[in-house]
């Protein structure tokens, strides 16, 4: 057991810092109305620090307060898909020698998602910060088919080109569009009888692995993920025994 | 504030900058597209859409397609001497398959051309006086001294955005941008009607440009400062957004020249001919067009793209030039995109940002915040918003494109924007004058940095003169993407013109010969 709350200045401080608007011109009444708002989310200790009008009928508050809440740091469990991650040389090498033939791995920025800047992070030669992206790996064959790819697309390509690994990327989020393709993308894969032949990898800013499992991925990849971090997720997975 | 550059140099870059856009102006003198066609029907009055929403510009093009080589003026020309009636009351009729156009093939054509005048006047008279309306509002309400605070609503419901835009004028934005909905770039026609669904944006038309207009008019009289909108007219429709953005006054559009191409991979040729033809329009509305050389630095690296960031923004003046755009209405773009932990990055985004300024002293330059080097620590993004709104303020940036503390993390909240806006006004204030009190040393890093950005800059432009813009753009001069000159989207809504070609507007809207 390892009860944790937010730390300010001591231990158990509960101590957190909030910022919201609400719809109403500003007034002080305005500054009680955050107040009492906050304390009726269970915080102690409600200091309004700022509140003023941001425009016409809308007010901005910046609030400090302590919460009571505590959580078992020990019970909590986020596998992430991004520990240890091998170097490109290595990657190789394990593909080489448990895999024998070079991995087959499609990526698209899918549904109507224009911003290719994740994928091509993770695809693209260049890489990222530094981290080549998985073209430039001599056991990856790569195929970045690019933005505003539909599901049907990729699963066809998946199917026509034996590909070993699907990376599904999903910049824009808004009204819940990447989770909705990346539902669609595993459940054609499924109804097309692919999704046990390959490996299912997403990826995006708000991407987490946790996310992934419940879609029903492999593997999630959230912001700043680094290149070769999902080649060795992929090349582990797949030397591990990918159903031929 | 002055970087010692080499004159000469810029006179090259410049020289090679008209060599490249010559042979593709001689292109897009010999050829039309679908879209170029449908705004001809637009300027002509014909704005409706079908019962299933398909616009009438759509279905009349569609049925025509196969004699558009005399543009779709001179058939509607003959269709109206013959019936008398206007391009409005015949679209439907002939959209419905109602009513065949080739039935007044035998209309003599002085007959034709004097019948559709009064609606090519009508048009231009629209045209001028949404430019009128501009200036005298300009005069009367007069926006705060550049950089222009400019920023963006996307909630996919224009009655949110309206509400986000009067809300984000009232904190001081001086620009309003409405943010289209992610795909409407590769869609061949422009949606109809007030839209209140979209992703990541709200969809461009003529009907949700006509609502923010009367929304920002109103917040405009009231706070006493004229506020400015802007749309996006890039894509598959590029020259049927610049009309509805001439008829609708819209201030601003972004218009790249490259963008489509490079980065949508629309068809080159469909993107030459659609963008001469949404300038030429522009030209005439008085609208600024921003360019977009931000999308290089935050699809590559942002230090080594600083060279093809200045030629990009010499080719898309050499092609706005060719237009009849004056200096004041070419927006050219730039962006705050170097990593932040490269040490003395905020040296470089001063040499490049100094650097434009100097080599376009009269364009309004449209200066991009960080993007690509954003993350969930809010905290941290202020602050390079904020050396972001410094460098903006010292070099005498023009159109000043707000930074948000959450971008990467969702569309602004309304608090973001206040943020922001505060953000650029208190740096933007304090520093006011600091540009003009400090000298560039001589020699010293920014300096050199900057002359080598413009060597870089005037050699990738000769290589690309010597090669032709369609050839290097294949072999991935350009933000390393490979394009071909008959690949892409759209390519074949692309068409020769017949020498009886006709479209009264680009005849009119034509820069004199000594203009080009």
């Amino acid at each position: 057991m390892n009860l944790i709350k937010p730390y300010g200045d001591a231990k158990d401080d509960g101590a957190m810092q909030l910022s919201f608007t609400l719809p109403i011109p500003w007034s002080e009444a305005a500054d009680e109305a955050a107040r009492q708002l906050v304390a009726k989310m269970g915080f102690a200790d409600v200091a309004v620090v700022d509140g003023r009008a941001i425009a016409s009928g809308y007010s901005f508050f910046v609030v400090y307060a302590r919460t009571s809440v505590a959580v078992d740091a020990d019970t909590i469990v986020a596998l992430s898909a991004t520990t240890e991650a091998l170097d490109m040389d290595a990657v190789d090498a394990l593909i080489r020698e448990r895999v024998g033939r070079k991995i087959r791995v499609a990526g698209a920025c899918i549904g109507t998602d224009a911003h290719t800047v994740g994928i091509d992070a993770i695809l693209n030669m260049k890489g990222y910060k530094g981290d080549y992206g998985l073209e430039r790996y001599r056991e990856f064959e790569t195929f970045n088919l690019g933005s505003q790819i539909s599901v049907d697309e990729l699963v066809r390509y998946t199917k026509a080109n034996a590909i070993d690994a699907v990376l599904a990327s999903q910049v824009v989020t808004q009204k819940g569009s990447d989770i909705a393709n990346f539902t669609a993308l595993a459940e054609l894969l499924e109804a097309e009888g692919l999704r046990d032949r390959v490996l299912l990898l997403c990826g995006g800013p708000r991407v987490t692995n946790l996310l992934a499992a419940e879609l029903g991925y492999d593997a999630g990849f959230g912001r700043g993920t680094l290149p070769s971090e999902v080649a060795t997720f992929i090349a582990r997975r797949v030397s591990e025994g990918l159903p031929a | 504030m002055e970087l010692s550059i080499d004159r000469d140099l810029v006179r090259t870059g410049r020289r090679h900058a008209t060599e490249i856009v010559d042979p593709i102006v001689r292109f897009v003198d010999r050829h039309s597209t679908v879209s170029v066609e449908r705004s001809v029907l637009r300027l002509l009055g014909v704005t409706d859409a079908d019962a299933e929403s398909v616009p009438l510009a759509n279905r009349v093009i569609e049925r025509n397609r196969h004699r558009l080589a005399d543009g779709i003026a001179v058939s509607i020309a003959r269709a109206v001497a013959e019936t008398g009636q206007s391009p409005q009351q015949i679209a439907p009729e002939v959209a419905a398959g109602r009513l065949d156009l080739e039935s007044f093939d035998g209309v003599p054509a002085a007959a034709a051309t004097a019948a559709l005048q009064p609606f090519v006047h009508a048009a231009l008279a629209a045209i001028a006086r949404n430019r009128e309306v501009r200036t005298a509002a300009l005069i009367r309400l007069p926006q705060a001294p550049p950089p222009l605070l400019y920023v963006i609503v996307a909630s996919g419901n224009i009655y949110e955005d309206r509400t986000a835009a009067v809300a984000a004028a009232e904190a001081g934005a001086q620009i309003i941008a409405v943010i289209r909905s992610t795909a409407q770039s590769l869609l061949d026609f422009v949606p109809h009607g007030a839209t209140t669904e979209g992703f990541g944006g709200t969809y461009a038309t003529q009907e949700n440009f006509r609502i923010m207009r009367e929304a920002l008019d109103e917040t405009s009289e009231r706070l006493g400062r004229y506020v400015m909108l802007t749309n996006y007219a890039s894509g598959l429709c590029m020259p049927e957004i610049a009309t509805m953005a001439a008829l609708e006054r819209l201030d601003m559009l972004l218009n790249d020249s490259m963008y489509g191409i490079l980065f949508r991979d629309i068809n080159m040729k469909r993107t030459f001919v659609d963008q001469h033809f949404s300038r030429l329009i522009n030209a005439q509305s008085g609208i600024i067009i921003n360019t977009g050389e931000d999308n290089y630095l935050t699809t590559a690296d942002a230090v080594d793209q600083a060279p093809a960031v200045l030629a990009s923004q010499l080719i898309n003046e050499a092609f706005a030039h060719r237009a009849g755009m004056r200096d004041e209405q070419i927006g050219l773009g730039d962006a705050y995109e170097i990593d932040p932990d490269l040490e003395d990055g905020f040296l470089l985004q001063i040499a490049q940002a100094q650097l434009a300024r100097q080599i376009f002293p009269n364009s309004p330059l449209k200066y991009m915040p960080p993007t690509k080097h954003m993350t969930g620590n809010i905290f941290k993004g202020h602050l390079m918003d904020a050396m972001f709104n410094l460098t903006s303020v010292m070099t005498n940036q023009t159109i000043h494109l707000c930074g948000m503390l959450t971008e990467a993390i969702h569309t602004p909240f309304l608090h973001d924007r206040a943020l922001a806006i505060e953000n650029a006004r208190y740096v933007m204030g304090t520093a006011r004058h600091l540009g003009d009190e400090l000298t560039i040393k001589p020699g010293g890093k920014i300096e050199a940095r900057a002359q080598f950005v413009l060597a870089e800059a005037v050699a990738l432009l000769g290589r690309v003169a010597e090669r032709g813009l369609m050839e290097s753009i294949e072999g991935k001069t350009f933000a390393d993407v490979s394009r071909s000159p008959d690949g892409g989207r759209g390519a074949d809504g692309v068409f020769e013109k017949a020498p009886t070609y006709w479209n009264p507007f680009a005849d009119a809207f034509a820069p004199t010969v000594a203009a080009r």
